[in-house]
Order: C-alpha cells, then structure tokens, then sequence
C-alpha cells in the first residue's frame, strides 16, 4: 500500500534515485531522455536524485530506483533502509540487477586486488564480493541493460501512473532483430551473439551496428545456454572463451552463472 | 517425374534491360516497388528505386543455421535463394499502430485512425513466398466458413487488393528447401499477377492476370524462341531435382496429432534456444501481440500490434501463468500447428518448403528431420540428421 507521505500535496508521487556501486550510466540514462525529461518531471516529484538536484525531501517516496550493486559494508547496511523508505522498489541496469561487471571479483580475491591497484590498501573497505540488489532486500521490478533503455525507465514510470503493468518484454533479442529487420549476426556472419538467450529491451542496437550481442540485458525467460554454447564451439570458440562471454556484464545472475562455471570446468 | 512446362498465356521474353523499364513503369503508377537487394550480408526484401538495386552476380548458402552471400554469375539477378524476409513484412508490419485515442470530458476521440498502406509492387517473390501469401490470404482474407463468417484484417486485406505479384520462379534452390515436396515450387502455378523465369540474358514472362498482361505489353517484351522456352523448362526442371531436402506430408498431421508425448520432442527441445527466430522468418506464421500505451503527460493512448512468437513465455501468460511452460511443449506446439493444425483450421498446411526456419534457427534445427522423426521414418531421419551434422561441422 502506499503511504499517504509518499506522495505531494498535489499528489504527485515522490520518486527517489540512489547509487550504489556502478559507473552513473544508468542514472545518465534518466537525464538523457532529453525530449521527455519536462513532461517526466512534471508528472513525478523528483525528492532525491543526487547526480541531478541539490534539494531533497525527506521520505518516504513513492518510487525508488536503485542503480549499482552492494559491494561495501556501508552499501550493505544503506539498501535496507532504503528498502524501508520506498513503497516501490526498482533496480535499473545491470549492476543493480545481476552484481554488473564487478561481480567479476566474486570467482577472484579481492585482497590481492587491492594490494596490486591501491597504494595504502588498509584504507579500503570492501565486501568480498559484489551482488545485486535482489540477494539484500525484495525488488518489486528489475530493469535490466548497461546501461537501462531510458524508454524503459519512461514506460515503467508512465505503467505506473496509470496503474497499469509496464511492457517491458522478457523474450530473446532475435525477436526485435527480426522486427526491426536486422541481419543476424550468428546466421550470416558467424559471431558469436548472445541474443538468442538475452532478454530484448535494448532495441537490438548492437546487431544493427553489425556486432554481435554481448548480453548486457542478461539473461532472458528461460534461456538454453547449453545449446548455444555448443554452437559457439561449433564456430571454433573454446569453452574458457565461452566463459568469458558469459561472465561479463551479468555473469552473477542466473542461470549466465552456473553455466559459466560449467564452461570454466570444461576448459 | 515429368519435364517441368511453364503455365499460363502466350509467354513474352523480356531482355535484362527491361527490367529498369519495369521499375520505373511501376513507380510511375504509384507503386512502391520491394524486392531483393544486399544489405549488411544478406538479400533483404527492400524498396526498390531501379533495377540497379538487385542483387546481380550475388549467391546465397544456405544451410542448417547458416547463411553467407557468395559471388555468383554476374549475368543473373535471381540466384539466391530466399532471404530472411518475404512480403509478411508488408502485408503483415511488425509493427503496426493500429489506432490512437484521447480522451474527452465524455467519450474518447480519435487521434490518429488505422494507418493505410501504400501500393505495393512485390519484385521478384519465389513461387513458395507465392504460396506462403494464399495461406496468409486463408488467415486474414474475409471468408465463410463453417457458417461463420471470419472477418478481413483490414490493413491484410487493403495491401493484398492493391498489391501487384511479380514472381520469379526458382533456379537456384538451396540446402534449406523443399519447396518441390510440398507442391509449392520451383514453378508458380498461380496467385502472381506475372512469373518470370530467369535465363543470362532476360527472362521469359508468364502473365497470370490482366493487370499482370496490360504492365507487360507496355515493356520492350518480344515473343520468346523456342530455345528460350526450352532453357526455361530445363531449368526449372534441374532446380525442381536439386532440392536440398524434402518433407513427405502425406500422412503427417494424423501422425503429429497421435504424438504428443513422443521422446523426440525431449531430444530437440534440448537444442531449441525458444528464441523465437523460425516463427519469425517463417512466411505464414501470423501470431501478433496488441498492447496499449499510455504517454506519460499527454493521455493520448496508443493501441500497436506487434510480430510475437509463440515461442516465447510470455505469449501465452493467463491468469494462471503461462499455458505452454516448456520449450520442448513451444515447439511442440508450433511443429504440430504448422504441419497438422493448419490443415485442421485453414485447409492447408502451413509449411510452404521455404527453409527458412532451417536456415535461420541458430541451433539448425530441421522440421524435415524432425518430421520423419514423427513419423517414424528412420531412413529420411538418419539421412536429415546426417546432413545438418555435415554442415555444422
């Protein structure tokens, strides 16, 4: 239910944007909407968005979209309060999502990490590992990429508002290629593309730019990646090139983990 | 088998040259010409603005999740096989806006009412796309049936009244095709306003209607020699026996609908990605999805019909949930829809023998291999599985 304090006097519904650990791309991604970025604002209070407002409201908000995943002890303790403020928790992007590219360090030793980048490496304070949103506290909806489709982020604030479901499609990649007309990439040019096992959303922008996917949208409904990894070596790519391919941007995520870690034995 | 004859009128014979006639005739009467041309590795079916644009001297290979242009004769436009899309993309968009409303204080108007299409020339269809439309044409074509009466889909019906065919009948067939075993090629035997065949120097022209016979008349056409129309049938019927594969139908939709909960629906469901490519390069599959969307300020709502699959989960989600869970009971579901459902619903099967599905599944599976599977035809199922197996390696 929410709460009456979640929303303006004019009730328009107070909307907060936090970061965690990440690079800001998704919350640029907000920013970039450009020719909807008015009729956003004036349709949502925005209470606090530090990238872009000095002014903040206290909560609690209506909405919450968290970009950036929890790999500090403060970040640990911080989403649970944050849990605790939004009616409507929504993870944007990859790391908030799946543990994003630094959940790399979850299969390495961060120690060893710190000792070889940091000059004084007992000033830094890291979790060993980097994990999504989802493994602390209960998201109420996931919007994938790295970074998010804005049009994403505009249809679940518009979905929202009308209290409706936001149309934000679980399905494979190929489907918007094949709308959109693209040429396949793993058809006819034998490239080792991602899209028949990572969720569309993206608008299938690498395969129009003639370049394979590389699953930044993570996986999609069900995905057979055993299959398409037998493709891969079918085109000549060993099982610790699959790997890598797997573990990159939602490597932490299921089931993009587990058959990594297959393709990793198998190596 | 006996020799190929070409059907139809009085044939013509229209020189290479006259093809740039024929693209600018039909756009000067208003017609947006599409047909094939290269784009980003594979023969598109495109707008066309002269005969430039074709893909002359250009081969595809296909085969089992594979497709690659090579160099052919550079005396020939039509070499290739099919590519990834066909007329569906026009008769049947992606995607569509059908309508658009706003509301008012008591009722909702009308902002923007359904789109109509533009006149359309199609240059160049093969004989099994030609096929493909006639089954399209049972799906969204006003028809009695049953004592029902189905209404038209009115954007279907407006393109395929106006729509000129213009076919070119196959030399060329490909690993992926079996056209010929489903009585759909490599010769259009009707449902095109014109059918050429292509030799090196021009083609011979069969007119299959009076629109197609009155653009005719008006081209540099001249009567064909008999060698030409010897050539023509020679060659039609050299690519009716190369046929990469072949799918014996008789008998397939009763042994499909018995088998339900045959083991090799295990075996493939294994391999099948669920991604949804075959459904969507396949020329006769129509499945759509229509949605509303809201804008944020503006309250103007916008009803679009998208291409769906029904491969994917979330096409069959109901109240309790999807009602196809598996893979293996998606494709299941189109294999015996395709092959047996057609047949029930539309009194035709819905497979033309184009290949596409084969081509363009990247785990290369193959409904011919698997439906010898179904029908228990080890031989033809050893022989299939032995040729995709050739090709992957």
């Amino acid at each position: 239910m929410p709460r009456t304090g979640a929303f303006t006097a004019d009730g328009k519904p107070k909307v907060a944007v936090y970061k965690f650990s990440s690079c800001d791309g998704c919350q640029l991604a907000i920013l970039n909407l450009e020719d909807q970025l008015l009729d956003l604002v004036g349709a949502i209070e925005v209470a606090y968005f530090v990238e872009a407002r000095r002014r903040e409201l206290p909560p609690p908000y209506a909405i919450g979209l968290v970009e950036g995943s929890v790999s500090t002890p403060e970040e640990e303790e911080r989403i649970h309060k944050i849990r605790r403020d939004c009616d409507f928790l929504v993870t944007i992007g990859a790391c908030a999502t799946s543990g994003g590219i630094q959940a790399l360090r979850n299969w390495a030793d961060v120690e060893e990490f710190t000792r070889y980048v940091y000059a004084y490496p007992e000033y830094i304070k890291a979790l060993d590992t980097a994990t999504p949103i989802a493994a602390h506290v209960f998201v109420d909806f996931e919007l994938r990429g790295c970074p998010v489709n804005r049009f994403q982020i505009l249809e679940l604030v518009a979905a929202t508002l009308a209290g409706r479901k936001p149309a934000i499609p679980t399905y494979s990649l190929c489907i918007e290629c094949k709308r959109r007309g693209v040429s396949c990439r793993l058809v006819s040019a034998g490239k080792p593309c991602l899209g028949p096992v990572t969720q569309a959303g993206c608008g299938a922008l690498c395969p129009a730019y003639n370049r394979a996917c590389y699953g930044c949208f993570g996986p999609m409904e069900l995905p057979n990646v055993d299959s398409l990894g037998e493709r891969f070596i079918g085109l000549g790519y060993s099982p610790a090139e699959i790997t890598r391919m797997l573990r990159s941007f939602n490597g932490y995520v299921e089931p993009f983990k587990q058959a990594s870690d297959r393709y990793a034995q198998r190596d | 088998m006996p020799a190929i004859q070409l059907a139809g009128g009085i044939p013509y014979y229209l020189p290479r040259s006259g093809l740039d006639t024929l693209v600018s005739t039909l756009s000067e009467e208003g017609y947006t010409v599409l047909g094939p041309r290269v784009m980003d590795g594979v023969i598109s079916f495109q707008p066309l603005t002269s005969a430039a644009d074709l893909p002359r001297g250009v081969r595809d290979e296909q085969g089992g999740g594979s497709y690659r242009l090579v160099d052919g004769d550079p005396e020939l436009c039509f070499q290739y096989v099919v590519g990834p899309d066909g007329p569906k993309r026009y008769t049947l968009p992606p995607v569509l806006q059908l309508f658009s409303v706003r509301p008012e204080p008591d009722y909702y108007a009308m902002e923007h009412g359904p789109p109509s299409p533009p006149k359309l020339a199609f240059l160049g269809i093969r004989p099994c796309e030609v096929a493909a439309l006639a089954v399209q044409d049972r799906v969204f074509a006003a028809r009695e049936t049953g004592g029902f009466r189905c209404e038209a889909d009115s954007y279907y019906q407006q393109t395929r009244d106006s729509a000129l065919v213009i076919a070119v009948n196959c030399t060329h067939p490909g690993s992926s095709c079996f056209c010929a075993s489903m009585g759909t090629g490599p010769v259009a035997r009707q449902g095109y306003d014109v059918a050429l065949t292509e030799l090196r120097g021009g083609f011979v022209v069969q007119c299959g209607s009076p629109r197609g016979t009155t653009l005719f008349e008006r081209l540099p056409v001249r009567e064909p020699s008999s060698a030409e129309l010897e050539l023509a049938e020679l060659r039609l019927e050299q690519a009716a026996a190369r046929m990469g594969r072949r799918l014996e139908a008789e008998g397939l939709p009763e042994a499909l609908e018995r088998a339900v909960e045959h083991p090799h629906w295990d075996e493939v469901a294994k391999r099948c990605l669920g991604c949804g490519n075959c459904t969507m390069v396949c020329p006769t599959c129509f499945c759509s999805t229509v949605s509303d969307a809201t804008e944020l300020t503006s309250k103007v709502t916008t009803r679009t019909r998208d291409w769906e699959s029904c491969y994917t989960h979330q096409f069959s989600y109901t109240t309790a949930g999807p009602v196809r869970h598996s893979i293996r009971a998606r494709h299941r579901h189109w294999v015996t829809h395709k092959l047996s459902g057609f047949v029930a619903q539309f009194g035709t099967s819905g497979c033309v023998g184009c290949g596409r599905c084969i081509t363009w599944c990247p785990a290369a599976i193959d409904i011919t291999e698997e439906a010898a599977a179904i029908r228990g035809d080890a031989q033809w199922a050893a022989a299939a599985t032995a040729a995709r197996k050739e090709v992957a390696a």
